[in-house]
């Protein structure tokens, strides 16, 4: 059964996201590495790029599909997962620690009662959702 | 969906289980990667028990075979296997298939599973009243053990000699009480042996490889294998409408022994030139460059990717595709178009994947 950490809050696209002040941080659950499998290749946004709530920020690449990124809030890039590079197993093995992918200043925090608690996320992700 | 008689086994080593060609297939237990590398290394086992088997057999089963497959099943001696193609009139591939020659007139010919009723139905029409067709998928299992270490190993579960067959030999013997076949062949470019024995026996062999050490490996990592080793698949790389000329596979062809089914088409299609070829390609990064993507030269589209993985082995995406003839030549930098976006690659033998760096 997949990992999912009480302390972080999730979208219906399969990311996580911790808040600290006005910084969120930003990675995909242990539910989705699960089904996408062996990660080989990352695409992440450049830093200072402004992404709305749900807009495509990258790409993950595993061994089985293409799978997109879309951000669970609005926000402006300020830092991206750069120590990841090829060893991009990090994600798959560390999906809520080192295998974070990037921190993005939010823009307007009232999005965040959008997102789903860890109980809300296990049960959508339980029932197959897309 | 139908089981293979190690479908509990699969269950109980926590695969994770695909539809593949009617059947419930493990895609990968540990990790598509990690298997792969445990061939590569050491030693892995697949279930292929899933593939088509038949026994041709009876007065006039060599004239037949001739008649309605490429290679020249004359020059197999009783214990040995070859590689070849089930053609169609028009010169295209049925099927691509191995033919173990038991005996005189006695043979086993393994097929694609995705193929099994549409080989069975083409074999019946052109079969003799002397030759018998029997198709024993259900009354036997077969798993592939592959990988440096894996010849060894496979002598130690057999408690027989095995090691002095050459590739495309075989050994017909019994294993845990049942009927076994022993043959030097496989499908990722590695040593190894395939196993054909009798269904009801086949879990416990299962459970005698993994007690040694040897990695179950699900579709996932054979196919990265395969396409490592530059191995064509049916549905991917050749089809009803394909040429042995253009899918590189005229070595299997040999219309030296007389007319068979296809002979004059693909003989056509040789003398005329094939339009594309297909060649393996090895690109820069770690993007997969995935079947149907569009092989670019200067900007132009000139190819499709028939197949493509990420290879562990070589830490970058590599493939095969057909090409047009004309840009078809080893060396050849081409592109591959990845959803937009261009990376730069370069046309290597299908049989160099491994050994040739961009």
């Amino acid at each position: 059964m997949a990992n999912v950490p009480d302390n972080l809050k999730y979208s219906k696209t399969h990311e996580w996201v911790s808040i600290e002040g006005e910084i969120a941080t930003i990675g995909i659950t242990d539910h989705a590495q699960e089904e996408m499998g062996d990660i080989v290749y990352l695409s992440l946004p450049d830093i200072g790029r402004t992404l709305a709530f749900d807009e495509q920020f990258g790409e993950v690449e595993s061994v089985k599909a293409v799978s997109e990124l879309f951000s669970p809030l609005t926000g402006e890039v300020i830092e991206t997962n750069t120590a990841i590079g090829n060893t991009t197993e990090i994600v798959n093995e560390d999906p809520y620690g080192n295998g974070w992918l990037m921190k993005i200043k939010l823009s307007n925090p009232s999005e965040m009662t959008d997102l789903l608690d860890a109980a809300s996320y296990t049960q959508f992700a339980e029932e197959g959702g897309h | 969906m139908l089981k293979t008689p190690l479908y509990q086994d699969h269950l109980n080593l926590s695969a994770r289980m695909i539809e593949f060609a009617g059947w419930e297939m493990p895609v990968l237990y540990s990790g598509i990667l990690e298997e792969t590398l445990a061939v590569r290394r050491h030693a892995g086992m697949f279930d292929i028990s899933h593939m088509g088997r038949v026994r041709v057999e009876g007065q006039g089963a060599t004239d037949f075979l001739q008649k309605v497959t490429s290679n020249n099943v004359a020059t197999l001696k009783s214990s040995e296997a070859q590689y070849s193609l089930l053609p169609n009139e028009q010169g295209g591939v049925i099927d691509d298939i191995i033919v173990y020659r038991e005996a005189e007139e006695r043979y086993l010919v393994v097929i694609n599973a995705s193929n099994t009723e549409k080989d069975l139905t083409w074999l019946r029409l052109h079969l003799p009243e002397t030759v018998s067709l029997t198709e024993i998928t259900a009354e036997y299992a077969m798993i592939a053990v592959q990988g440096p270490e894996a010849p060894r190993l496979v002598e130690y579960v057999a408690g027989t000699p095995l090691t002095h067959l050459s590739r495309f030999q075989f050994l017909r013997t019994t294993l845990k009480g049942g009927d076994a076949y022993f043959c030097r062949t496989g499908y990722t470019g590695e040593d190894g042996f395939e196993i054909i024995v009798e269904a009801d026996k086949i879990s416990e062999v299962w459970t005698a490889f993994h007690d040694i050490g040897v990695a179950p490996c699900g579709l996932g990592s054979r196919d990265v294998l395969r396409v490592e080793a530059g191995y064509p698949l049916y549905g991917h790389e050749i089809d009803d409408t394909t040429s042995p000329v253009e899918a590189s596979l005229m070595w299997v062809v040999k219309p030296a022994k007389g007319n068979f089914i296809g002979s004059s088409a693909i003989a056509k299609v040789k003398s005329e030139g094939a339009s594309r070829k297909l060649m393996g390609f090895v690109t820069e990064g770690r993007n997969v460059p995935r079947q149907g993507y569009t092989i670019l030269v200067n900007e132009k589209p000139r190819g499709i990717v028939t197949s493509g993985v990420f290879s562990p082995m070589k830490e970058c995406g590599l493939g095969m595709a057909y090409v047009e003839t004309e840009f078809a030549v080893a060396g050849q930098t081409i592109s591959v178009d990845v959803r937009g976006r261009s990376i730069p690659a370069k046309l290597v033998p299908k049989k160099d994947l491994l050994v040739i760096a961009l």
